[in-house]
């Protein structure tokens, strides 16, 4: 109660101040802040999650001090970073600016809340997949800063070389070495599509349709023969215990910190963990299970601007002008290490776990961001979890699964 | 901001008992009397205004003007009531009332109120938001046009762009399309000054964003041409709207097909042939979201069902958890057991952690191949206590028992204490047993106060939603069901699966079934209230 007098008294002050500054248009007042000065005032904000809020800081620190715009991080979830973005965003309380993996852009779109940008001739600095990510119905939205897909990693220590061809191959070689695990894919109660994707592309049921220019459509692919082939793939692997629904994320990390499996499906976010903890590893492609190339999700992380950015040109300054060069994606490879998007800071590149991820991506397939994509993900998951579990009938679970999913999504 | 100006406590009442004879007489006015009472009152209550003027200039300059409506009316009331020799009593139930209009009607009425709409993914905001948008994602930029080093140029109030065009400056505004200029200079692509015009940089830019964002030059007299536009104040390109709004019919027309887009009941702007433009916005659709859960075929299947595992959970959940907490504060309430002090905090401790926590540790130890009760208590066995439909059921209600049986306990202690020793002393005398003077007196003399309590824990029950989606999640989900819901799911969770898991968020379903559970829950609660007070009548 005491402490709110001052409080008070300065936000009354402060509002009085806005007041009378929104008031002076008097051009004599304008033209000595107007005109040559080089520096602007002025505040963005700026959404961050965790993992990514301490490669941004001395980034933005740059740019504020090239410029004089300051850009106040805030760190928030990274799953609720997309979800806040569409709540706020209507009620002016929103960010300028997002930090973002792109498969929220269908939604962000669809509810007006991302404002188009234009890359211009800067869009050719970047990877086709990095673009592809931003994109949406032909309009680009955002500035990608880094790529990221899953690929198989091999723990040097029990085996030193892979010469499987096959999905099934690699599973014998790892047993081979006769560890509680072959093939690590982190699963939990709800399955993880995500991680399983590699495998059902090789059978040829990738989730959606593309059209010619690579952009996805609405139109269910994961149906047919080829993915009741996939389904009897996930049921066998059930049976197999090369799945089990028990190891979730964060077990399958430290069974394969532990030396527990000689391969393990995963992302670059986990690779760190593993280097600190002295292990030696390589980064391969994940191999065919049904003979066709097995394509993981490519996912690229893109900064966004809010369709309601109070201040779109200091934004568009920080986003289209400043992140997309290739000196600001250097530096922020630097600090978290992660593949740029930027293509001349990616050549740069030369550890080669990165590259293995980088090389197993170039084949990948981008994240579909269509609003319909998001409907699947229950579905999906639940079904696989079932298949692997032996609950249902692979066959007939996934068909039921594919119709199920196309009335959820006729329904949107 | 609107609950600030309720912070201060009831100031000083003046006891309504005690009119002194000078009072009568009129000199106990406050402009002769400061008593310490009356300044403290004085400073409370001017902090509560500052609060409520800060209040309102803030929603003032957002133009919430509901919000300033109500800080303005708040402050009114508060005034008068803890000014007003009349209003004793609203010197004590204001600061209440408001928080409960705040906290209380305000979210019902808002949760009633978008239960009649459509908000949710696709029609997010209002209409204007909407039409802005979608002017905004199909202004396409005209193919193979150029990148334009922008300059821009400012003449008193009018703002416009500077462009190098064949090696001489061209300027233009949002009537003029642009022209060339005599006298200009030119720094490599870019206009560096204008004469007639003052060249504004990044600060002068910074100054004015949404106006040089907003501003369109036009490239040609010929519309067709396409007008420059600059989103950062350096470069700029040319753009031609492929969809253009007209105020006046309120319709988007399609530039090159012609085709025109009407707004709709639903919120959407929609062409003849049904082609609908994203984003929408928010309308009312009336009891549609009521009668939905029961019109589409979808939901219907998995809601009787999830119905009623719903009453069967909360009935057991309520009875499992009032029996062993009886038990154990009967068995605790004998005097001649030893150490009951130690053994009644270490029961109470289950219900000191907070619930969302402990269903997170249970789920761990329920894990099927980690999990401490198969791996160390059952010596390596493989019961999917989480996964099988079942044994799910059962751990959900062994988890409430363990979360809820020290409420009951405590509860039950409590009652016991209070029924008089010399009753229960009368009926041995008189000859009854244990099991009698149980059923006979204890349990109803307890009954009078825990009933309504056991009826709260059911209302409870039938909403927890933090132990089921902390614990299952709804799991094991129904195979094959065309909403993904699960064996353990009840009708909240469902509610949560359907209307935010299921991809798209649709507020205005949420809202509207969490109303129909609340009047199930009212209901059942009133019936079991009014069986209560029979109850008295022992």
């Amino acid at each position: 109660m005491r402490r709110s007098i001052p409080l008070t008294a300065a936000a009354l002050g402060i509002t009085l101040a806005l007041a009378a500054c929104s008031g002076s248009a008097d051009p004599a007042d304008t033209e000595t802040s107007a005109g040559t000065d080089a520096t602007a005032s002025g505040t963005l904000t700026m959404w961050v999650d965790d993992t990514r809020i301490n490669e941004m800081e001395p980034v933005v620190a740059a740019f504020t001090e090239e410029t004089g715009v300051e850009v106040e991080l805030v760190q928030k979830a990274s799953g609720d970073i997309g979800k806040d973005f569409v709540a706020q965003v209507p009620t002016g309380e929103g960010p300028d600016i997002i930090v973002s993996a792109h498969d929220g852009l269908g939604e962000w779109v669809n509810n007006g809340v991302v404002a188009p940008i234009e890359l211009g001739d800067k869009a050719a600095d970047f990877s086709d997949s990095a673009i592809a990510g931003v994109t949406y119905d032909g309009k680009i939205y955002g500035t990608p800063i880094s790529i990221e897909n899953i690929a198989l990693v091999r723990n040097n220590a029990l085996l030193t070389e892979t010469t499987a061809t096959t999905f099934d191959e690699l599973v014998a070689q790892a047993k081979g070495t006769g560890t509680p695990f072959s093939v690590l894919i982190q699963q939990g109660e709800a399955s993880d599509p995500y991680h399983l994707y590699p495998l059902q592309t090789s059978f040829g049921a990738p989730v959606f349709e593309q059209s010619a220019d690579g952009s996805y459509t609405d139109t269910l692919a994961l149906g047919g023969p080829a993915g009741e082939a996939f389904a009897a793939y996930l049921a066998k692997l059930g049976t197999d215990k090369v799945l089990d629904l028990a190891i979730d994320g964060d077990k399958a990390k430290q069974a394969f910190l532990d030396g527990q499996a000689p391969y393990m499906i995963t992302g670059p976010w986990n690779t760190s963990a593993f280097a600190e903890a002295g292990m030696d590893i390589s980064v391969l492609p994940v191999p065919s299970a049904g003979g066709q190339p097995a394509q993981p999700f490519v996912g690229v992380q893109g900064v966004f601007i809010s369709a309601k950015s109070e201040n779109p040109v200091l934004a568009n300054e920080l986003v289209v002008n400043y992140l997309s060069t290739e000196a600001a994606q250097d530096m922020l490879f630097e600090e978290g290490g992660r593949m740029p998007a930027n293509a001349a800071s990616a050549a740069k590149v030369e550890d080669p776990i990165l590259k293995g991820f980088n090389d197993a991506g170039s084949t990948g397939a981008p994240m579909p961001a269509i609003p319909a994509m998001s409907t699947v993900w229950a579905f999906w998951g639940a079904t696989e979890a079932q298949i692997i579990s032996g609950q249902a009938e692979p066959a007939g679970a996934w068909n039921t699964m594919v119709t199920n999913i196309q009335d959820a999504v006729d329904k949107v | 901001m609107t609950d600030q100006q309720t912070v201060a406590p009831p100031a000083p009442p003046e006891e309504p008992g005690t009119r002194s004879p000078r009072r009568s007489r009129g000199d106990g006015s406050h402009a002769r009397n400061f008593s310490a009472g009356f300044l403290a009152k004085l400073v409370l209550v001017a902090l509560v205004d500052a609060l409520g003027v800060y209040g309102i200039l803030t929603a003032l300059a957002v133009e919430s003007w509901g919000i300033v409506a109500f800080l303005a009316l708040a402050l009114v009331v508060v005034n008068w009531v803890y000014f007003s020799r009349r209003a004793v009593p609203g010197k004590y139930l204001v600061p209440g009332l408001l928080f409960l209009l705040v906290y209380q009607l305000f979210v019902m009425a808002y949760t009633g109120y978008v239960a009649f709409t459509n908000y949710g993914d696709g029609h997010n905001s209002t209409k204007s938001d909407a039409i802005e948008s979608i002017a905004i994602q199909t202004e396409t930029r005209v193919e193979g046009s150029p990148t334009l080093p922008v300059t821009v140029v400012r003449s008193g109030d009018e703002l416009g762009f500077a462009i190098v065009q064949d090696g001489e400056v061209e300027v233009g505004t949002a009537d003029e399309p642009f022209a060339p200029v005599d006298g200009a200079s030119v720094d490599g692509d870019r206009a560096t000054a204008v004469p007639g015009w003052e060249v504004l940089g990044f600060a002068g830019i910074a100054e004015d964003q949404e106006a040089i964002t907003a501003l369109r030059v036009p490239l040609s007299d010929d519309s067709a041409d396409g007008s420059v536009r600059t989103q950062d104040g350096s470069t700029g390109y040319v753009y031609q709207p492929t969809l253009v709004y007209d105020p006046e019919t309120d319709t988007f027309t399609d530039t090159a097909t012609g085709e025109t887009y009407t707004p709709s009941d639903s919120g959407n702007f929609v062409s003849e042939d049904g082609d609908r433009l994203t984003p929408g916005w928010r309308v009312g659709v009336g009891f549609d979201n009521f009668t939905r859960v029961f019109n589409d075929p979808r939901l219907t299947g998995p809601f009787l069902q999830i119905t009623a595992w719903t009453f069967v959970f909360a009935a057991l959940s309520v009875a499992t958890t009032f029996a062993l907490g009886l038990f154990l504060a009967i068995v605790f309430n004998d005097p001649r057991v030893r150490g009951r002090k130690v053994y009644r905090s270490l029961l109470i401790l289950p219900y000191a952690f907070p619930g969302f926590l402990s269903a997170l540790v249970w789920k761990g130890m329920l894990n099927p191949k980690f999990g401490y009760i198969n791996e160390v208590l059952l010596g390596g066995a493989d019961i999917p206590w989480l996964t099988d439909p079942w044994l799910a059921k059962v751990s959900i209600l062994m988890v409430n028992l363990w979360l809820g049986f020290p409420y009951m306990f405590l509860v039950c202690t409590g009652a016991l204490q209070s029924i008089p020793e010399d009753t229960i002393e009368a009926a041995r005398i008189d000859g009854a047993g244990r099991m009698r003077i149980l059923r006979s007196m204890t349990l109803p003399l307890l009954m009078i106060s825990v009933a309504p309590l056991l009826i709260s824990s059911f209302a409870f029950n039938f909403n927890n939603f933090t132990l089921i989606y902390m614990l299952t999640g709804g799991g094991p989900n129904f195979v094959g069901t065309p909403v993904v819901v699960g064996h353990t799911d009840i009708l909240i969770t469902m509610v949560y699966s359907v209307a935010f898991e299921s991809g798209t968020k649709q507020y205005g379903l949420a809202s509207a079934l969490s109303i129909l559970i609340f009047v199930v829950v009212g209901l059942i609660a009133w019936l079991g209230f009014r069986r209560t007070r029979t109850l008295e009548e022992i």
